[in-house]
């Protein structure tokens, strides 16, 4: 559908734009900069702060061009068409009136404020106030608001932008924020001071223009420009959201999101934002061996000396698991040593999910996240996408506001802050949805676009292979998949797995999984960063442990091996959709702490089968060469090999359990290693285990 | 106008007594289904009108009747002055302070109510009692007024001097009826005394004063 044009002025410069744009689009895409404050181009327009008055020709009075559209303009008398006025001293003077309103009762606190130096306030009113202040009276003082652990507030700073307040109702879904009171008493609070019960809600600490807002574990800790900034991946969620990392010397001090379209738009989720917390908390920065049960620091030869030892004996008794925050670098050089080793028994599935390394779209978000928005009808299977990927929950409820859009849920009713249909709790009712010929079966088949989601926890049963099977006979009877759509989608938790499934990071033949390598007696465990596993099944097997975190695995451990967390080394990550990115180090590794690739390229050396690499550019460009699909950085391939989708080569045939499915993450923040560390999220944890525990009762 | 916040002492529940449901069943029946949230002002009202003052058990009565988040309910509730947001006595008196009634004299009601009552928004060691200041309630003809709401509705009480007040004061107090609208001779806001237009002092100009425009002196003389 081509949008109405017309032709407009601005400044003087002729201009041809869609008669649906605001005045402060048409002045962007003319190249002009209108300053604004509670205008946000993904939240609905309020005009309530009035600094993006531009001067329309004709007109007695300035018009807010964030409020007003192209198509409400009216012309000149002699069918001129109409003009604005961006840069005239009207304008200048509006905004000068304008800004010196808001500076009324703003605090002159600048140097002790947490937003100074990246604060729109102090920019633009360098940009566009004027010198001094008329007003001599006194200034109001506002009492500050109790928003949770995250949301820090000097709730004298706010100037009635109303940004966090549509946030939180439009976006995050959960209307706890509003403006009390009116006129000079009105007031930005939560009801009655509680915590914001939003995974989102540390995205309002990024919209508030000024510093009323900002991030309680942050405050006082640094200056943006002392800042050496970072711009790499997040790895808390298989949503791979595009991340900055601002550290200052050894330390991480804060994640902020930057904008990708397809991904993460410009948000993300606390969990995300506050991992840099664990970072500085728990760390292994020694090896150690277990010694009569307790530890003891060695140096890295002993410590590989030891562990080659053991990795030298029956390599059908040895075993690996990746964990979910390996990159594809590490699970590489774990691979091809264990290849060279004759060790079968590694996966890559530390969920248990039934998934196989093979066909790419068999397990892969084939819709990508920006595709969901053009779904009519979704069906949710066994997952909780608002715990388990953030990002993606937020799309779809973004698509169920703008489109309309119907949702349907087999599995837990849990509240993903939009309304859908509860299908049923268990396989059998997604195997028996297909039969069935009304309720939400119908609406998935009169869907243009269906989408059907399989979460990690409908995978992860005994029939995970037969949900498999029986969740793509759904797709294809409802006509998910055609040549240009495809709407068959697996739901992944860790950042590690679809990179791991990718490179066929699986027991080969004759190996074990996870669920077997924890019920056979192996001689011989490596733990790659795995530790949401029973430890105690591990029995007698001597563990080595690689990772960053001195969490479950360690403690389990007889051998630690010091590794990089995923900010401290170089690093390629495949998104749920298979989006391969970078991360990028921002810090070093804590320590002695060595790259995780490093560790098993100097492991080889010790067992005598030398890695083919020295570094990491050389195992990259062997990495490319085998699997030709990480080279496509930033690379969704959505419904590419739709065409070639068949239901026969997935999962395997037979019947499924009647039991309801699991939960994949049952605490939001304790996901990983790096998170459990963090002091913020506990109490995040804390206070969003309150109130449940209180509804139960 | 200052800061609103709820009364710190709030009651444990709050139910919609049977008179109350079937005014909520007028307004609701006004509103389409999906738009019911446009109800809420009505409904705050009616909290307002049975209890004397609205809670917050009652906001969330009233969010989750019209199954709005309570948010928006604590805003609407705090915007309008209207709503009582503590317990106020038997009967509130709002006084005007606006300015044709504060020249017509309701400072003088306002130390009466200072001395009799309290400090504005207090309720009297009686209980019998309640005052603020409110704006313009549009009685300026018949200024000094307050508009004195109890459990018989809302009426204005006009044409006030302090000693009337204090009688209507005293009256409330010892539970006897008052005389609601002016409290002078006249009927509603007609003119006071005879004056009408019949008088030919009105237009022949007799009750003119001679005046002396300013300047006209001096700036004759400079030129």
């Amino acid at each position: 559908m081509s949008e109405d044009l017309r032709k407009i002025i601005i400044d003087g410069q002729e201009i041809e734009v869609p008669t649906s744009y605001t005045l402060l689009q048409a002045a962007e895409t003319a190249g002009r900069e209108i300053p604004r404050f509670c205008y946000h181009e993904r939240l609905s327009v309020a005009g309530n702060c009035r600094m993006c008055l531009v001067e329309l020709v004709g007109a007695p009075k300035p018009a807010a061009s964030c409020a007003m559209q192209v198509k409400d303009m009216r012309g000149g008398p002699n069918g001129e068409p109409p003009a604005m006025n961006t840069l005239s001293p009207m304008v200048k003077k509006a905004r000068e009136g304008v800004m010196e309103f808001l500076l009324i009762n703003h605090p002159l606190d600048c140097p002790i404020c947490d937003q100074g130096g990246e604060c729109d306030l102090q920019d633009q009113s360098i940009a566009y106030g004027r010198t001094g202040s008329r007003f001599p009276e006194n200034k109001r003082a506002v009492e500050d608001k109790y928003m949770g652990p995250i949301v820090a507030t000097e709730m004298t700073r706010c100037i009635q932008c109303t940004r966090c307040v549509r946030f939180v109702t439009e976006i995050a879904g959960v209307p706890e924020i509003g403006m009390i009171g009116r006129g000079e008493d009105a007031e930005i609070t939560t009801y009655l001071e509680k915590s914001i019960t939003s995974e989102l809600s540390g995205n309002v600490i990024d919209l508030c223009p000024v510093g009323a807002l900002t991030s309680k574990p942050y405050a006082f800790n640094a200056r943006p420009w002392e800042l050496e900034k970072t711009e790499t991946i997040d790895v808390m969620d298989a949503v791979g959201s595009n991340i900055r990392v601002d550290a200052r010397g050894p330390a991480v001090l804060r994640i902020l999101p930057r904008v990708h379209e397809g991904v993460n738009e410009e948000w993300i989720s606390d969990k995300t934002r506050y991992a840099w917390e664990g970072l500085g908390r728990q760390r292994l920065d020694k090896p150690y061996v277990r010694e009569a049960g307790k530890l003891r620091a060695i140096a890295w030869p002993e410590a590989l000396k030891i562990a080659a030892g053991k990795l030298s004996g029956d390599a059908s008794k040895i075993g690996a698991i990746a964990g979910d925050l390996c990159s594809v670098e590490e699970m590489k050089a774990a691979k091809d040593l264990f290849d060279a080793l004759g060790v079968v028994s590694y996966d890559c599935r530390q969920d248990g999910s039934k998934l196989n390394s093979g066909n790419r779209q068999d397990y892969l978000f084939n819709t990508t996240i920006a595709g969901i928005e053009e779904a009519d009808a979704i069906l949710i299977i066994g997952a909780n996408p608002r715990t388990e990927a953030t990002m993606i929950n937020a799309r779809i409820r973004k698509t169920w506001l703008n489109n309309d859009t119907q949702v349907g849920l087999i599995g837990a009713p849990v509240d993903l802050t939009y309304p859908y249909e509860h299908v049923g709790t268990s396989a059998a009712d997604l195997a028996g949805l297909k039969k069935k010929r009304s309720g939400f079966i119908k609406t998935l088949k009169d869907a243009k676009r269906p989408m059907i989601i399989l979460g990690s926890a409908a995978l992860a049963g005994a029939d995970g292979e037969q949900v498999l099977r029986a969740a793509g006979e759904l797709a294809a009877a409802v006509g998910a998949v055609s040549a240009d759509w495809n709407g068959f989608n697996v739901l992944h938790t860790a950042a590690s797995r679809v990179g791991g499934l990718d490179l066929g990071f699986v027991p080969g033949t004759g190996g074990h999984d996870v669920a077997g390598l924890q019920s056979a007696s192996m001689d011989t465990i490596v733990l790659m960063g795995a530790d949401e596993l029973d430890m105690a099944s591990f029995g007698k097997a001597f563990v080595i442990y690689i990772g960053s975190h001195g969490d479950a695995g360690a403690h389990r451990a007889d051998l630690i091996l010091p590794g990089a967390a995923w900010t401290e080394q170089d690093g390629i990550f495949v998104n749920t959709e298979g989006r391969v990115q970078l991360a990028s180090r921002a810090v070093f590794p804590k320590g002695d702490a060595k790259e995780n690739w490093a560790i098993f390229r100097a492991l080889s050396e010790h067992l005598g089968k030398t890695l083919p690499y020295d570094n990491l550019a050389q195992l990259r460009r062997q990495l490319f060469a085998s699997h030709a699909v990480f080279a496509g950085i930033d690379y969704a391939p959505g419904s590419d090999d739709a065409a070639e989708f068949d239901v026969a080569k997935i999962g395997a045939a037979g019947d499924v359990a009647d039991s309801d499915f699991g939960v994949a993450v049952t605490n939001f923040y304790f996901t990983n290693p790096i998170v459990r560390a963090s002091k913020t999220l506990a109490e995040c944890s804390a206070i969003a285990a309150g109130p449940a525990q209180a509804a139960a009762e | 106008m200052s800061v609103r916040r709820l009364a710190k002492q709030q009651p444990d529940s709050f139910t919609f007594n049977a008179k109350s449901e079937k005014e909520i069943a007028f307004w609701l029946g006004k509103y389409p289904e999906a738009r019911k949230a446009s109800a809420v002002i009505p409904l705050l009202w009616i909290v307002q009108k049975q209890e004397g003052w609205v809670s917050e058990p009652a906001l969330r009565v009233v969010a989750e009747r019209l199954e709005m988040p309570y948010i928006r309910v604590y805003e609407v509730v705090t915007f309008y002055t209207m709503f009582n947001l503590a317990p106020v006595g038997e009967h509130l008196i709002q006084v005007c302070g606006t300015t044709p009634c504060m020249l017509r004299g309701s400072e003088a009601l306002i130390k009466v109510c200072k001395s009799r009552i309290g400090e504005a928004g207090e309720i009297s060691g009686d209980g019998k009692f309640t005052w603020v200041e409110v704006e313009c309630m549009g009685a300026c003809a018949n200024g000094p007024m307050f508009q004195l709401a109890n459990k018989d509705g809302d009426h204005y009480v006009e044409d006030l001097d302090a000693a009337k007040f204090e009688q209507i004061l005293d009256d409330l107090a010892a539970g006897k009826d008052i005389k609601y609208g002016p409290q002078s001779e006249r009927n509603a806001s007609e003119p006071h005394g005879t004056k009408v237009l019949t008088d030919p002092a009105l237009y022949d100009g007799s009750r003119a004063k001679k005046i002396k425009l300013p300047n006209t002196g001096k700036a004759e003389a400079k030129s």
